[in-house]
């Protein structure tokens, strides 16, 4: 059989030879932030805000280039150095710039640069603000080289890269127990998803002989459809892990003990939409298995609703925001299982929600700062007036998460619940009324969010003082409300996302089953507005008690618990885990070394005499050598005389 | 500058100066102190240059020399380095300079019980440090063997003199072993004796010429077994692996980094430069079976080093996981297996090495290695904390720093001959995070332990302050990283992040020798299942086996 052709890209030119200056800024900074100790106190802070948005400039500069080249010569790749050379095995650093690329780029030096400025403000008390910089800055640089990479093993890097800085950050306060303890969960979930990464760069170099995007998605037609399913499962488990789906989404609410502009920065810009990243990347991939597609789609529906159902029970704002992460990326996922219908669409949502989940996160930041860190909105209400700014960019947010046109979510989740049903047969109605309940369900559980915090009767009484944060905060709240009201619209009317990802993902098709949008869109609506409705109802309306009420119904306990996820992860890993590590050291002091230990002292005849023994048994020893030495001399001469 | 003998060189220079160390005065340490430690700088220097005048890409020994030794039976010494050994060699040379600065106080406070001696202790490292030069540069098998044993002499007196409060069993648990695996290897050399003097003229322990011998299956088997006892023993690999915990818990931090970051390297060394040449046939026949021990190694020594409560024996459990993927990948007979598997050893070298010394450290300022009686210690050590991670992260192997590639190289080699094997394996990455994180979390993270008031600031410019010190009601002030201990560490963890983005000068080294030793035995890698052309605009891929 002759070898299959690679995909072609254009070799990098002018400017974009220098691509590499978009990781080198932050990682510049990381590097002088963490090696400089405490001589980069006065001014770290600052450079740990100019390098993303340094990078956000030059990302700029490459996007303008980009939108000037014609629509097939936007797929730039070039070589840097050569990493792992040996023999078949030859993996060169080097990065590929297209539309996705630049579209995550800018996503994650633009947002994640407005939650640096925002951390200038949040963090500024804080005596390790510098350490701080430092870790976020190589939270962006690690998340640049997994999207610029144009080879697995090279994503890798960036894919642990930024399973390390979530892991630096979330146990940033690690004097903190419960801090230090999520993590750690988040690292090692994480580190199950990359187990599925590595097999699948394995099985990339088993197959094709080379782990380059290039060559990967030139042989993947070639091969067989068992290699496409494998390589489809395998990343699907990776983005699991990184991107907090079904089953491995414990992690990303535990993650919430770090300091807020981390849930933002982990939820918006970088980490999360990794595993979306993933998936849309590897679209060539996705498209040879249609199996493959559909355990992506299972896995989307399934966490969608689990995030959809838990976040309705949690009195803790962030915890609310984290289960609302899980349940929108469980919508992307969905999206992307659909095919060539669902790429562009998974992005666009994963964009618009970039911006209004970082709005929320900020804002609810905002509200912290002013509730002296607390986090239960049982003790919240009638915040209205006293942040009349954070509620306004809340609302914002709010808006556009539940999808009330003509905001963000309204055009990027109506369009994948969309796709859904348009892909047809029983499992796309199955999907478009997944996606249509849960939208249900969001619009309760933000209503319900936005009522105990800011709407209903004040139950702090004289504990707080609340106020508005200071403008270094305020104003990147105001520029990302801006950009959750309006982002959505913009790359979803006129498909101008859908057309500029095409040299990546493929040319967009619509599905088998065309339905009037305007109808499936209202048919949303009407169940969106009865979720607001019930929000309202149970939150508004009736007073919030400040402790939750016990006797629930057993939904609403399960919720609580998280459906049980972390209950069952106890009892079925970590107490059998346990319980087996404790049974092994028994096992290997009692039995392997006692085994040996025995046999020894039987052979020796001297039972218990090894433990005795004490520094005269060098004399023995030497005697045992002497003695080996004349043996073995002897065996040589008698061979000599024979 | 390829004739020049800068083997034997590189043996004598510490085997001088190490007699040399011995005979100084014991009443001057520090001079005993710095003279060690510029010996193993000079011998580091010298490394250097020994690793620049190599030709790289040529499979063959280089630096070879021979004088005839015991005539009668064929014995020479006889030194020649190939990749393999070279960068094994200069590991050595690498870690013995941070060893020594890195026990400068271990030995202090045995000395004022007046029974041992500073000097000693100095030299016995640089004695160590030339016959571990020698086992690597050694290409007449009796004088390997001889050496294989020699070294045992030093490394029990450090153990045995210098260690913990169970140091006598220690020393002799590890003395047994190491003395039961090289009797059995001293059969099979002499067994390997036997059959060269009937094959050749006359009877000889060259090994390269022992490459051309021909052994019966029967025979091979019999012979293979011999060797693999001896290095599973020295390496090791479960189940001979029970002496490994009890030795790295009782040596001094300094030795238990020398023993299990470079000496034990001696067994999979020889996995790869004896066992496989020698007994081809039956290293294919045993490969599954190796394979097998060492994916339980992986995962049995990482659950062992979960449950361990003193940080010593944990770093130890944790080599044990190591050396199952440094088996796996000798074993999986591919040339990134191998490639990976030597690089694995010198990474390991560097990582475990680098983990001994920090948790010697911080036993040091404790008094305790149980991870129990610290906590929160990353607000009063921040430095110290950070190398830990540091280190603890390349010992799970994070991608950007050297143990990753080499890891993944032994992963991706072995994926392509054995998929289960590689799975299995791969699985042995969650448990690395765990037990790394674990002990972190219990020694850094968390509320500062019970006993430990606080950080200790340096007072004055007086040269020998204290690491901890306790107040009136005897808790401890603590620390935080000292000049000498960056010096330690710095160069480890420059090496470990500089090898892990341009690793290639030393995949360069020891691919040809992986390559030829492969081409030696007939095995070639498998090919890709749906080949790909090469990627126009990326640089080819080199020929291979």
């Amino acid at each position: 059989m002759p070898p299959a052709a690679p995909v072609q890209y254009l070799p990098a030119t002018g400017v974009f030879s220098a691509t590499w200056l978009l990781v080198l800024f932050p990682l510049i900074g990381a590097a002088v932030l963490l090696l400089g100790g405490r001589y980069t106190n006065k001014w770290g802070p600052y450079l740990g805000v100019l390098t993303p948005c340094l990078s956000f400039v030059f990302a700029l500069f490459l996007w303008m280039a980009m939108i000037g080249r014609s629509g097939d010569s936007r797929e730039i790749s070039s070589t840097l150095w050569t990493w792992i050379p040996v023999n078949g095995f030859h993996v060169d650093v080097g990065y590929l710039i297209d539309p996705l690329s630049m579209t995550f780029v800018l996503l994650i030096t633009g947002v994640g640069g407005l939650i640096h400025i925002y951390s200038l403000g949040y963090m500024a008390h804080d005596e390790r603000i510098r350490l701080f910089f430092g870790y976020m800055n190589l939270f962006v640089a690690s998340m640049l080289i997994l999207v610029l990479a144009n080879d697995y093993l090279v994503l890798y890097v960036g894919w642990e890269g930024v399973g390390l800085a979530s892991y630096l950050l979330i146990s940033f306060w690690y004097f903190k127990p419960e801090a230090a303890t999520a993590g750690k969960k988040a690292f090692v979930m994480n580190r199950v998803g990359d187990v599925g990464l590595s097999l699948a760069i394995m099985t990339m170099f088993w197959a094709f002989g080379q782990t380059n995007f290039a060559a990967v998605f030139g042989g993947i037609g070639g091969a067989g459809s068992g290699v496409a399913l494998a390589l489809t499962l395998l990343l699907l488990l990776g983005a699991c892990g990184k991107s907090g789906q079904f089953p491995l989404q414990a992690w990303l609410p535990d993650a919430m003990t770090g300091p807020t502009p981390v849930s933002a920065l982990i939820h918006a810009a970088t980490m999360v939409t990794a595993g979306v990243y993933l998936i849309a990347r590897s679209a060539t991939i996705y498209n040879a298995s249609q199996d493959g597609r559909t355990a992506v789609l299972l896995v989307g529906a399934i966490t969608l609703m689990i995030g959809a159902i838990i976040g309705c029970a949690y009195d803790d704002i962030k915890k609310v925001l984290a289960y609302s992460t899980v349940s929108q990326i469980g919508y992307m996922v969905l999206a992307t299982g659909l095919g060539t219908a669902g790429y562009a669409l998974g992005i666009a949502h994963l964009l618009s929600h970039g911006f209004f989940k970082s709005t929320m996160f900020l804002s609810a930041g905002s509200v912290m700062e002013g509730m002296e860190d607390t986090t239960d909105m049982r003790r919240f209400g009638a915040l209205t007036k006293a942040m009349s700014v954070t509620h306004i960019t809340f609302l914002c947010g709010y808006l556009a998460i539940i999808g009330i046109p003509p905001f963000s979510g309204f055009w990027t989740k109506d369009a994948i619940i969309e796709a859904a049903w348009d892909k047809g047969g029983t499992s796309g109605t199955l999907l478009a009324i997944t996606g249509i309940v849960g939208a249900g369900f969001t619009a309760f559980y933000m209503t319900r969010l936005m009522s105990m915090t800011f709407w209903s009767k004040s139950r702090w009484r004289e504990t707080f003082r609340p106020h508005d944060a200071p403008k270094v905060m305020l104003v990147p709240m105001g520029i990302l409300a801006a950009g959750a009201l309006c982002v959505g619209g913009i790359l979803v009317i006129g498909r101008l996302l859908q057309n500029w990802l095409v040299p990546s993902v493929g040319e967009y098709t619509e599905g088998v089953r065309a339905v009037n949008p305007w109808l499936m869109s209202t048919i949303t609506l009407i169940v969106v507005l009865f979720g607001v409705a019930g929000g309202v109802q149970g939150f508004v309306r009736r007073p919030v008690p400040t402790t939750a009420p016990v006797p629930v119904s057993p939904l609403v306990m399960a919720a609580r618990h998280d459906l049980y996820d972390n209950a069952f992860n106890e009892a079925v890993l970590m107490r059998p885990g346990q319980w087996a590590t404790r049974v092994l050291v028994f096992f290997d002091n009692r039995g392997v070394d006692g085994l040996v230990n025995g046999l020894a002292a039987f052979i020796g005849g001297t039972s218990g005499a090894l433990r005795k023994l004490q520094t005269g048994f060098v004399r023995s020893y030497a005697v045992g050598i002497l003695g080996g030495a004349v043996v073995a001399l002897g065996a040589l001469l008698l061979l000599r005389a024979a | 500058m390829n004739d020049f003998g800068w083997l034997t060189v590189l043996l004598l220079v510490p085997l001088v100066g190490g007699v040399g160390v011995l005979l100084l005065p014991r009443d001057h340490p520090l001079f005993a102190k710095r003279a060690a430690l510029g010996v193993s700088l000079v011998e580091l220097v010298l490394a250097i240059i020994t690793c620049a005048s190599f030709t790289q890409g040529q499979p063959g020994f280089q630096f070879v020399q021979k004088y005839s030794w015991i005539s009668d039976f064929g014995i020479s010494y006889q030194v020649g380095a190939d990749g393999i050994s070279l960068v094994l060699i200069a590991l050595s040379a690498v870690m013995v300079p941070v060893v020594i600065l890195g026990s400068w106080h271990d030995a202090d406070k045995i000395e004022a019980t007046g029974r041992r001696s500073v000097p000693a202790f100095f030299a016995l490292i640089l004695l160590l440090e030339a016959g571990m030069v020698g086992v690597f540069a050694a290409t007449d098998l009796f004088l390997f063997y001889v050496l294989f044993e020699l070294i045992l002499i030093p490394m029990y007196f450090l153990i045995g003199s210098f260690g913990g409060p169970q140091r006598q069993y220690a020393a002799v648990k590890f003395l047994l072993y190491s003395l039961f695996g090289g009797l059995i290897m001293l059969a099979a050399v002499i067994g390997l004796y036997v059959l060269s003097t009937q094959q050749f003229p006359t009877g000889t322990f060259d090994y390269t010429a022992l490459l051309n011998l021909n052994i019966t299956p029967g025979v091979e088997k019999l012979l293979f077994w011999g060797f693999f006892l001896a290095f599973a023993i020295k390496a090791p690999l479960v189940p001979f692996h029970t002496w490994l915990p009890d030795a790295g818990a009782e040596a001094p931090a300094g030795s238990a980094a020398l023993l299990v970051g470079v000496l034990d390297k001696i067994g999979t060394f020889g996995l790869i430069r004896y066992c496989i040449p020698l007994f081809p046939e039956a290293s294919r026949y045993f490969a599954p079976l190796v394979l097998v021990l060492a994916v339980i190694g992986i995962l049995y020594g990482a659950l062992l080093a979960m449950g361990q409560r003193d940080m010593k024996r944990f770093v130890a459990y944790t080599s044990i996981a190591h050396f199952g993927f440094i088996a796996l990948g000798t074993f999986a007979l591919t040339s990134q297996g191998g490639t990976g598997a030597v690089l694995y050893m010198v990474n390991h070298g560097l990582s475990t090495g680098a983990l001994f010394l920090v948790v010697g450290f911080l036993v040091a300022r404790r008094g305790s290695k149980d991870p129990a009686a610290f906590g929160g210690w990353s607000k009063i050590t921040p430095l110290l904390s950070g190398c830990f991670l540091f280190i603890g992260l390349s010992s799970l192997a994070l991608p950007g720093m050297s143990t990753f590639v080499s890891e993944f190289l032994v992963l991706v080699g072995t994926f392509t001959r054995y998929k289960v094997a590689a799975i299995l394996a791969t699985i042995g990455i969650i448990l690395a995070a765990l037990y790394i994180l674990l002990v972190y979390q219990r020694t850094m993270q968390g509320p500062l332990s019970q006993g430990v008031l606080g950080a200790l600031r340096r007072r004055g410019s007086g040269r020998a302050q204290p690491v901890a010190e306790p107040d009136d009601a005897g808790n401890l002030r603590i620390r935080d990283l000292t000049g000498r201990e960056a010096w330690v560490l710095a160069p480890l963890m420059g090496l470990i992040l500089v090898l892990g983005i341009y690793p290639k000068p030393v995949i360069d080294t020891i691919r040809p020798t992986v390559d030829a030793t492969l081409q030696q035995i007939h095995q070639r890698d498998p090919a890709p299942t749906y080949p790909v052309a090469p990627v126009a605009n990326v640089a080819q891929p080199g020929g291979g086996p």
